[in-house]
C-alpha cells in the first residue's frame, strides 16, 4: 500500500487534522470526573449544539435499534464524530458496533432515534451522501466468480453518480492503494482472506470520499496488513478525509486514533478526545522505596490524595487522579522517604475500558 | 435529496472542514444503461447460468433426434400432444419442446433466475455494498426483475431457436395441419409459431414476479428457488382439482396451455389476452409485495 494518494481529492493541504482542537477540551475535568460515577456515556460535546445534523461528519441521537427478537443491539446512542477526526469505535464483539454503522449507512431502520452524515439525515439523505462516504461493512463480499477488477467494474456501474470516463483509472487507483494489482484479474474465490479484506478497502476507495466508515478493517490481516491499513487510515485523513474505525482489538487501532467512542451491551461508555481519556484520570504511579520504607511512603502517596493505594515488598502503587506526578516526589524527599525509583504510567485505553465497565475487553455477550 | 446550503450561522468563524466538501454528486448521463448493462453481464456471465441454458436447449435437440431415429418404427407417431407432428413439421418441434418444459423445466428456470435475484446478493453479502454505493432499493428491485426476465426470455428462446433449427435439418418446415383442421401458409405458419414462444413467454412472467418476491424474504437463494417451484406445481395440482372449477381462471398456471390457440383457425383473441390478463395481475400483486419488502426490510446480512 505504497501507492500516492491519488484516490483522495480534497486534500487541503496543511490543514490539520481537527482532533488537535476538540470543542469542549477547554473544560476537562467536568467531562473525567463524571465518567468515575457513571457507566454512561460521558461525551466530551461541543458547547453549543450545532445546528440539525450540525457540522459533524457523523452524529446521532437516541439512536436506538430493538430486533424482533427484542434484543436491544443499540441503546440511546449519542454518537459524535468531528469532521477530519480518526474516530476509533471500540468494543466487544456484540456491543452494537456493525448495527450503529448499518444504521448510519441506512441498511437497518433506526426503532428510534436519528442519526446525521455529513450533516444530511439517513437514511433519507442517502442518493446524495453515501458517494462521498465508502464504508466496509462486517467484513468484505464480493461475487465469488469475477475477479477482483471486475467486482470494482460492478460497483462502478451501479453507481449512477460516478464518472464512467475516469472509473479505469479510479479502479487501477484504488487496486494499487491496496496492493492488489498483480492479483486484480484473480477470481474473488481464490483470494486469501487478507486480500479479500483488501479489496473491500479498494471498494471504499473507489472514488474521493469526505467520509470512510471501516468496520473491523484489520480483520483477516497479519501484523504487517495491520500495519499497512494504519499507514492508510493516516494517510487518508492527512488528507482530510474523516475516518470511523472499528475494531474489537483495541491495541491495533489505538494508536491512529484521534478520538475514540467505547461501546459495551449497545450503550456509548465512553467518548472523546484520545488524549484527554487516558489522561491522568487513570493514570497510576509507582514508587520504588526499601521495604521498611514502603509504609511510610504508602502514609505520603494516601496524604496527597492518591488513591487505591497498595504496598507490595518494597514497592508502592496508587492512582494518581488529579495529582501532579512531580508533586509525588517531592513529598516523598519532603518526608524523608528514600525514593529509588517512580513510575509514571498512562493507562492504555484497554485498562481504561476495564475500569469503566469491570469487564475484559474481548469478552462477548 | 436536499443540499445543505451554506448557511451563516453566527458570528464568529465558522469551523473549517478538514476535508473540503466533494461536489453534491449529480447521476451522470447513461446511469441506467450501465446499471442494466452490469446486471445483464452478470446473469449471462455466470457458469451455473450458461450450463442452465445450453441444458434447456438440448431438450429440443433430444426429442428431435430421437423422433427421428425412432420415425420408421411401429412407435411412429405416439406420444402426448404435439410430439406425434414433429416428424411430419419441423415446426412442431418448437411447439413440442416447449410443451414438454413448461410443467416443470420452465418454472425450474424461473425459479433459479428470480429466487436468486436478491437473496443471492445478499447470501453473498453483496447486496449490503450494493446499497450503500449507493443504489436506490426500488431501483435494485427493478433491474433484478429485469435480468430475470431477461434470463427467462433467453430461456424461452434458446429452446425456440434450437427447436426451429433441429425441426427444420431433420423434418422440414412445412405448412401447418390445425387442430381444426385445414392448414395455413408456411409464412403464417411461422408467424403462429412465433405467437406461441411469445405467449409461453408471457406466461412465465407471473412466476417471475413470485419469485423476486420469495427473493426479499430470505438470504437463502436455494430456498427462494424452491419455493418458487413450488408455488407453480402446487398451482398446477389445484387446476386439477375439480372442487376448486371457481378459483382455477385465476391460478398462475391455469393459461399456460391457451398457446394452443394459436394453432387454431382463428385464433380466439379473447382467450389469449385473458391469460395475458391473468400474468399481468400476478405481476401487479407479487411485484407489489417484493416492492413493499424489498424497500423496507433491514438488510442484516
Amino acid at each position: 500500500m505504497t501507492g500516492l494518494p491519488t484516490g483522495v481529492r480534497g486534500s487541503a493541504p496543511g490543514t490539520p487534522p481537527e482532533g488537535s482542537s476538540v470543542p469542549g477540551a477547554a473544560a476537562p475535568g467536568t467531562g473525567t470526573s463524571a465518567a468515575r460515577t457513571t457507566t454512561t456515556a460521558t461525551a466530551i460535546r461541543p458547547a453549543a449544539e450545532p445546528a440539525v445534523g450540525g457540522t459533524s461528519a457523523i452524529r446521532t441521537s437516541g439512536l436506538t435499534k430493538r430486533f424482533r427478537s427484542g434484543q436491544v443491539a443499540v441503546d440511546h446512542l449519542d454518537l459524535e464524530v468531528p469532521r477530519g477526526a480518526v474516530f476509533g469505535f471500540l468494543g466487544p464483539n456484540g456491543s452494537g458496533k456493525t448495527t450503529t454503522i448499518r444504521m448510519l449507512l441506512g441498511l437497518v431502520r433506526p426503532t428510534s432515534g436519528q442519526a446525521w452524515l455529513l450533516g444530511e439525515p439517513m437514511p433519507d439523505a442517502a442518493a446524495g451522501v453515501l458517494p462521498r462516504v465508502g464504508a466496509l461493512v462486517e467484513g468484505p463480499a464480493f461475487q465469488p466468480y469475477l475477479s477482483g477488477r471486475a467486482n470494482l467494474h460492478r460497483l462502478e456501474a451501479v453507481d449512477a453518480t460516478a464518472d464512467p470516463r475516469t472509473a479505469a483509472d479510479r479502479i487501477d487507483a484504488a487496486l494499487d492503494r491496496v496492493g492488489l494489482t498483480a492479483a486484480g484479474s484473480k477470481k474473488y474465490r481464490q483470494y486469501s482472506l487478507g486480500m479479500k479484506q483488501r479489496l473491500g478497502l479498494a471498494a471504499a476507495m473507489l472514488r474521493p470520499r469526505e467520509l470512510l466508515l471501516l468496520d473491523e478493517p484489520t480483520n483477516g490481516l497479519d501484523p504487517q496488513g495491520t500495519r499497512e491499513v494504519r499507514h492508510l487510515i493516516r494517510e487518508l485523513s492527512a488528507a482530510g478525509t474523516t475516518v470511523l474505525v472499528s475494531s474489537h482489538l483495541l491495541a491495533e487501532i489505538e494508536q491512529v486514533c484521534t478520538h475514540v467512542g467505547i461501546m459495551s451491551r449497545g450503550r456509548l461508555v465512553l467518548s472523546g478526545a484520545r488524549s484527554e481519556l487516558t489522561d491522568s484520570r487513570t493514570t497510576r504511579a509507582t514508587v520504588t522505596t526499601t521495604a521498611t520504607d514502603a509504609p511510610a511512603a504508602a502514609r505520603v502517596l494516601t496524604g496527597l490524595g492518591l488513591s487505591d493505594v497498595s504496598v507490595t515488598g518494597d514497592r508502592v502503587d496508587g492512582l494518581l487522579g488529579e495529582v501532579p506526578p512531580d508533586r509525588v516526589s517531592a513529598a516523598l524527599v519532603g518526608a524523608d522517604v528514600p525514593l529509588l525509583g517512580l513510575d509514571v504510567r498512562r493507562p492504555s485505553l484497554e485498562q481504561v475500558f476495564v475500569e469503566l465497565t469491570g469487564e475484559g475487553f474481548d469478552v462477548a455477550r | 435529496m436536499s443540499h445543505a446550503e451554506p448557511v451563516v450561522v453566527a458570528p464568529g468563524p465558522a469551523p473549517a472542514p478538514a476535508g473540503a466538501p466533494l461536489d453534491p454528486p449529480s447521476p451522470q448521463r447513461g446511469a441506467t444503461g450501465r446499471l442494466v448493462r452490469s446486471e445483464l453481464r452478470l446473469v449471462f456471465g455466470r457458469r451455473r447460468n450458461q450450463v442452465l441454458l445450453a441444458g434447456l436447449a438440448m431438450v429440443p435437440l433430444l426429442i428431435g433426434l430421437m423422433i427421428w431415429l425412432t420415425q420408421d418404427t411401429s412407435t411412429r407417431g405416439e406420444g402426448p400432444g404435439f410430439i406425434g407432428r414433429v416428424s411430419q413439421n419441423g415446426l412442431f418441434l418448437v411447439v413440442a419442446a416447449l410443451f414438454l418444459c413448461l410443467p416443470f423445466l420452465l418454472p425450474l428456470t424461473v425459479g433459479i433466475a428470480s429466487g436468486d435475484s436478491l437473496a443471492g446478493e445478499a447470501n453473498a453479502g453483496t447486496l449490503r455494498y450494493l446499497l450503500v454505493v449507493p443504489v436506490a432499493r426500488a431501483r435494485l428491485l427493478a433491474v433484478k426483475a429485469l435480468g430475470a426476465l431477461a434470463f427467462v426470455a433467453a430461456a424461452v428462446l434458446a429452446i425456440a431457436v434450437v427447436g426451429l433449427i433441429v425441426g427444420a435439418a431433420l423434418f422440414g418446415v412445412h405448412d401447418i395441419a390445425l387442430i381444426s383442421g385445414g392448414s395455413v401458409p408456411i409464412g403464417n405458419s411461422v408467424l403462429r409459431v412465433a405467437g406461441i414462444v411469445l405467449y409461453v413467454g408471457v406466461s412465465m412472467t407471473g412466476l417471475v414476479a413470485v419469485g423476486l418476491f420469495f427473493s426479499t424474504l430470505t438470504e437463502v437463494p436455494i430456498g427462494a428457488m424452491a419455493a418458487t417451484v413450488v408455488t407453480a406445481v402446487v398451482s398446477a395440482v389445484l387446476d386439477t382439482l375439480p372442487a376448486l372449477a371457481s378459483i382455477h381462471p385465476y391460478l398462475l398456471t391455469h393459461h399456460w396451455l391457451d398457446f394452443a390457440e394459436f394453432l387454431r383457425i382463428a385464433p380466439d383473441s379473447h382467450v389469449l389476452w385473458t391469460g395475458v390478463g391473468v400474468q399481468a395481475a400476478w405481476v401487479a400483486v407479487f411485484g407489489a409485495l417484493a416492492w413493499s419488502r424489498f424497500t423496507t426490510a433491514d438488510v442484516s446480512s
